[in-house]
C-alpha cells in the first residue's frame, strides 16, 4: 500500500533544559505524525510543554534546550543533525509561524508592506513582492491592502493586526503553518475572524498545528487533538472522538472547566481545590460527570447596593469627542452578581472605575447604599472605600512589588482599623478561604503563580468584609483549568460572605456560567440589559446576537 | 510557555558573587574601604601632624621616615593625603546628600502636583542644567565667597536637576500604577498612598546616582579648591594640595603627584562601584 508520507514523524521526543539541579524535562515521550492537509492540536495549560514543542519544530526550542528523539522528521529529512543554517532554510518556506501576540510580534516602526516582503525572504525581487503581497493580504480577508501595506501596525485593529501576522506566516506558502495561541487575549468576535480564517485555510488543504489552552477554539479548527501535561501527552486522538468521550479524567477536567451555560451553578473545578496545590488536580475516576453544586446565593432584590444612574464620560479635554461611557445606567441588589459584557473599548472599564470613584462622571451619578457617591468629596468617600473592593485584571501590577503576601492582604485592613493580632487572624482566614497556606504570608507577588496571585488578590478583596465586589476581568489571563479554580473560588466567597458583584468581561461563557444580570455594551451605551439566562437564551439585540453567535462552542 | 524575563529583585543586593567575578571591582571596593576608613581615623597610618611646618625638612624626597616625601613647608605629604581625604570625601557626600534630598523632594511634588506647580519647577530645573556644573558652582561661589561649606553647598545646587529629573519621571510612572489605584480604593490617606506606594519606587535609582555622582562631585571639588574656592590653606585638602603642589612639580614632584594620585583613584574606584551597580540593577551583567 502507497501511503503519503507524512509531514512531520516524530517518535519519543524529549527536551530538557539545563537547571540549579540538574536538567528538568519540559517534554517527555511525544509522538507526533502530521499527514500533509492534515489540522492537529495540541492542548494543555501553562508549563505543559506544548509551546517548547511547536517552537522545536522549527529549531527554535532555545540555545540551552536538549532535544532528543528516536525520529525527528519533518518533509522527511532527519532534523536532529540539523545546524542553524538547515532551520533557516525551512523556516519562512516550509513551516510558518503564528505568534500568540499580533502586538509585539509585529515591528512597530515597520510598515505592513516591509514586514511582509521580509516575510518573503531574500530571494525575489521587489515588484512582484508587492504583486505577492496584495494577493497575501487579500488572501487573509484583509480588504483594501494597498493602503494596508502601506500603514504601521498601531494603525490598524487587533483583528486586522493578527491577520496581518498570519499573512506574514504563509508569504511563502509553507507547507505547514503553526499557530501559538492565536486567539488569546483577543475579542470574541476577533477571534471568530482569525478562526474562520484558519478554519478556510484548513478546508482549502493547508496543513495546520494549532497551540492552545482552549478546548472550545480547538474543536473548531484540528481533525487530531492531543492533549498535553506536564510535558507528556496524556489523550491523542480525533478531535470529535476526545471531545465526546475524554478516556483520560484530566481531558475530562478540562472540558469541565469550560464555563457555559449548563454550568451555571455548578462548580467548574472537580474537587474542592487541595491547600495551595493547582495544576496537579485529576477528577476522581469514579465520579467522571457528576457536577458539584455552588452554595445557593442570598439575593435580598428589594435592597439595591449600587444604584448607577445615567453615568456619562468623556475623555480628555474636547466636547466633542465620542463618550466613552453614555447613558448608562444599572442597578446591583445585595447578594446579586451582575455581569458587564463588551469587547475592548465598549467603556466597561471606565464604567467599573466610575463606580470604585476613581473616575468621575461628566453626568450622572453612582449610589451606594443610597449615597450620592460620585458627588462625594474624596475625603468623605474615604473612609467608604473599605466596603468596595476591586479585583483588577492583572493582579501583579495591582501588587507593591515591595510587599509580601501578608502585608498585601493587611493592607486593605488599615482603612477598617484590623491591626496587630487581629488583622494576621482576619489575613490567615480569608488566605484560607482562598485555600492558600500561612506559608504564602512570606511570598512576594513575582513567586505567585498566576492562579495563586489571582487567590490573593481575590482573598484581599474579601478581607475587609466588603458589600460589593468590583471584579475586572479577573479571569482573562488565566488558562482555563485555573481560570475555573478562581472562578469557582469567586463563586463560593461570594455566596458566603453575601457580597455583591460587579462582573467585567469580554467572555460571554464565563458571565453566563456567573452571573444573574447582565448588561450588554458596545461603544459606551447599554445595547441590552437583563436576566442573563433571558438575555442570552433570546438576545434582542443584534449586537448581542452577534456575540454570541461569534463565540466558539465545543461542537 | 513564557519565560520571566524581568529583573528579579533579589538580584540587586548579590553583591558579593559580583565581587569575586571581578578584579577592578575587587580592587576598587577595597581602595574605598581604605579611604573610608582614614576618613574615621587618619591617624591610624601615620603619626605626623599634617598642619604644623617644620621648614628644616622642607621638600625631602619619599623615604622610609617619610613615604610619600615632605612638601615645601615640610609637612608629611602622607599623613596631609590621609587626612585629605576626610575632606574631600566628605564634600562629595555631603553635597550629594544636598542634592539627593532636594532634588527627590522637588522631583516628587513635580510629579505628584503636576499642573502649573511641575511647570514651574521644571522650568526652574531646565535653567540649572543649563549651566554646566562647575560653571554654576563656580558662580553661586563667587556670591557666597570661598570656604568649605560654601563649596558643598554650591556643589549641591550644581547636582539637583539631574535627582529630581529623575524622580519627577518615576512618580508619574508609579502614581499610574495598578498598585496605587488598588490602595486607593482601601481608602488610604494621599499622604499614606506618597509615602507607602510612591515614595519607594520613585526613589529606587536614587542611590546609584548618587554613586556615580559622587565620583563626578569629588573632582569639581577637588577642582574648585584647586582654583582656590574651596578649604582654605593649611587645611589638607587634595584639590588645594595640588594646587600647592603644581609649583614645586620639577623639583619635589612628590609634592603634587600623591593627591593627585589619591583624587584620581578615589574617582575611578567610585565610578567602577556606581556603574557595575547600576549595570546589576538593570540586570545588564557588564558595563
Amino acid at each position: 500500500m502507497n501511503s503519503p508520507r507524512p509531514f512531520l514523524y516524530i517518535r519519543n521526543l524529549t527536551i530538557r533544559f539545563p537547571g540549579p539541579n540538574g536538567p528538568t524535562e519540559v517534554v517527555r515521550g511525544l509522538d507526533l505524525t502530521v499527514y500533509p492537509g492534515e489540522s492537529v492540536a495540541l492542548v494543555g495549560e501553562s508549563g505543559s510543554g506544548k509551546s517548547v514543542t511547536a517552537r522545536a519544530l522549527i529549531g527554535l526550542a532555545g540555545t540551552y534546550a536538549d532535544v532528543k528523539a528516536d525520529v525527528f522528521e519533518i518533509n522527511g529529512e532527519d532534523v536532529l543533525q540539523y545546524r542553524e543554517r538547515d532551520w533557516r532554510r525551512l523556516r519562512g518556506s516550509k513551516i510558518g509561524f503564528v505568534l500568540q501576540d499580533a502586538l509585539v510580534s509585529l515591528d512597530p516602526l515597520r510598515r505592513i508592506g516591509q514586514q511582509l516582503s521580509d516575510a518573503f525572504g531574500e530571494r525575489q525581487d521587489l515588484p512582484a513582492k508587492y504583486d505577492r503581497s496584495l494577493d497575501i493580504l487579500q488572501s487573509v480577508g484583509i480588504k483594501d491592502p494597498e493602503r494596508r501595506l502601506s500603514q504601521y501596525p498601531h494603525q490598524l485593529s487587533g483583528g486586522l493586526r493578527q491577520r496581518a501576522l498570519i499573512a506574514t506566516a504563509i508569504a511563502q506558502q509553507p507547507s505547514l503553518v503553526i499557530a501559538d495561541e492565536p486567539t488569546t487575549a483577543l475579542d470574541v468576535t476577533v477571534q471568530r475572524q482569525v478562526l474562520d480564517l484558519l478554519k478556510q485555510r484548513q478546508r482549502a488543504g493547508n496543513t495546520l498545528l494549532i497551540i492552545s489552552h482552549d478546548l472550545s477554539v480547538v474543536s473548531q479548527l484540528a481533525d487530531q487533538v492531543l492533549v498535553m501535561r506536564n510535558g507528556e501527552v496524556v489523550e491523542q486522538g480525533k478531535t470529535a472522538e476526545v471531545l465526546s468521550g475524554p478516556s483520560h479524567p484530566y481531558t475530562r477536567q478540562l472540558l469541565d472547566a469550560i464555563p457555559t451555560a449548563s454550568s451555571r451553578g455548578y462548580r467548574l473545578s472537580p474537587v474542592a481545590l487541595e491547600h495551595s496545590d493547582e495544576i496537579s488536580l485529576i477528577a476522581p475516576a469514579a465520579a467522571p460527570n457528576v457536577r458539584i453544586a455552588l452554595p445557593q446565593k442570598q439575593i435580598d432584590a428589594g435592597r439595591h447596593v449600587l444604584v448607577v444612574d445615567r453615568l456619562q464620560k468623556r475623555y480628555g479635554r474636547s466636547t466633542t469627542g465620542p463618550l466613552a461611557v453614555n447613558n448608562v445606567s444599572f442597578e446591583l441588589a445585595a447578594g446579586e452578581a451582575l455581569g458587564i459584557v463588551g469587547e475592548s473599548g465598549s467603556g466597561k472599564t471606565t464604567v467599573a472605575k466610575m463606580v470604585l470613584g476613581l473616575v468621575d462622571p461628566d453626568a450622572g451619578n453612582v449610589w451606594i447604599n443610597g449615597q450620592p457617591w460620585s458627588r462625594m468629596d474624596e475625603s468623605q468617600r474615604r473612609p467608604h472605600r473599605a466596603g468596595i473592593q476591586l479585583i483588577a485584571q492583572d493582579s501583579l501590577s495591582s501588587f507593591d512589588p515591595r510587599y509580601n503576601v501578608e502585608k498585601l492582604i493587611g493592607e486593605s485592613l488599615d482603612a477598617v482599623g484590623i491591626f496587630g493580632d487581629n488583622r494576621r487572624r482576619r489575613v490567615l482566614e480569608v488566605l484560607d478561604a482562598v485555600r492558600l497556606g500561612p506559608t504564602f504570608l512570606n511570598r512576594h507577588p513575582r513567586e505567585l503563580s498566576g492562579g495563586q496571585r489571582q487567590r490573593v488578590a481575590i482573598a484581599r478583596a474579601f478581607a475587609p468584609r466588603p458589600q460589593l465586589l468590583v471584579a475586572d476581568e479577573p479571569v482573562s489571563a488565566l488558562d482555563v483549568s485555573i481560570q475555573a479554580q478562581v472562578l469557582d473560588l469567586l463563586a463560593e466567597l461570594q455566596a458566603e460572605f453575601g457580597a455583591s458583584l460587579l462582573f467585567i468581561s469580554h467572555d460571554l461563557g464565563v458571565v453566563h456560567h456567573l452571573t444573574d444580570k447582565v448588561i450588554v455594551m458596545k461603544a459606551g451605551q447599554v445595547v441590552e440589559s437583563g436576566d442573563v439566562e433571558k438575555v442570552f437564551a433570546g438576545p434582542r439585540h443584534s449586537y448581542t446576537q452577534e456575540l454570541l453567535a461569534a463565540r466558539p462552542s465545543l461542537n | 510557555m513564557t519565560f520571566q524575563t524581568s529583573v528579579s529583585r533579589k538580584h540587586r543586593w548579590h553583591v558579593l558573587p559580583l565581587l569575586l567575578n571581578n578584579a577592578g571591582l575587587i580592587a576598587s571596593f577595597i581602595f574605598l574601604v581604605l579611604v573610608a576608613s582614614v576618613t574615621i581615623s587618619p591617624d591610624l597610618l601615620s603619626s605626623y601632624d599634617p598642619i604644623a611646618a617644620d621648614p628644616i625638612q622642607a621638600q625631602l624626597p619619599p623615604t622610609y621616615e617619610h613615604w610619600f616625601g615632605t612638601d615645601h613647608l615640610g609637612r608629611d605629604v602622607f599623613s596631609r593625603v590621609l587626612h585629605g581625604a576626610r575632606y574631600s570625601l566628605l564634600i562629595g557626600v555631603s553635597a550629594m546628600l544636598i542634592a539627593v534630598v532636594v532634588g527627590s523632594l522637588l522631583g516628587l511634588l513635580s510629579g505628584l502636583a503636576r499642573g502649573f506647580v511641575d511647570e514651574i519647577i521644571t522650568r526652574f530645573l531646565d535653567v540649572v542644567s543649563a549651566f554646566p556644573d562647575l560653571l554654576l558652582a563656580l558662580v553661586l561661589i563667587s556670591f557666597t565667597g570661598p570656604g568649605t561649606f560654601n563649596l558643598i553647598f554650591a556643589l549641591g545646587v550644581a547636582s539637583i536637576p539631574r535627582f529630581a529629573r529623575v524622580v519627577r519621571g518615576q512618580t508619574f510612572v508609579v502614581a499610574e500604577s495598578g498598585y496605587v489605584e488598588q490602595a486607593k480604593t482601601f481608602g488610604l490617606s494621599r499622604t499614606t498612598l506618597i509615602w507607602r506606594h510612591i515614595l519607594p519606587h520613585a526613589i529606587e535609582q536614587v542611590p546609584i546616582l548618587a554613586t556615580i555622582g559622587l565620583g563626578t562631585a569629588i573632582i569639581s571639588a577637588a577642582g574648585l579648591s584647586f582654583l582656590g574656592m574651596g578649604p582654605q590653606p593649611p587645611t589638607p585638602e587634595w584639590g588645594a594640595m595640588l594646587s600647592e603642589g603644581r609649583n614645586y612639580l620639577r623639583n619635589a614632584w612628590w609634592i603634587g603627584v600623591w593627591p593627585g594620585l589619591a583624587i584620581t583613584l578615589t574617582v575611578i574606584s567610585v565610578s567602577v562601584v556606581g556603574r557595575r551597580w547600576q549595570a546589576a540593577f538593570e540586570g545588564r551583567r557588564l558595563v
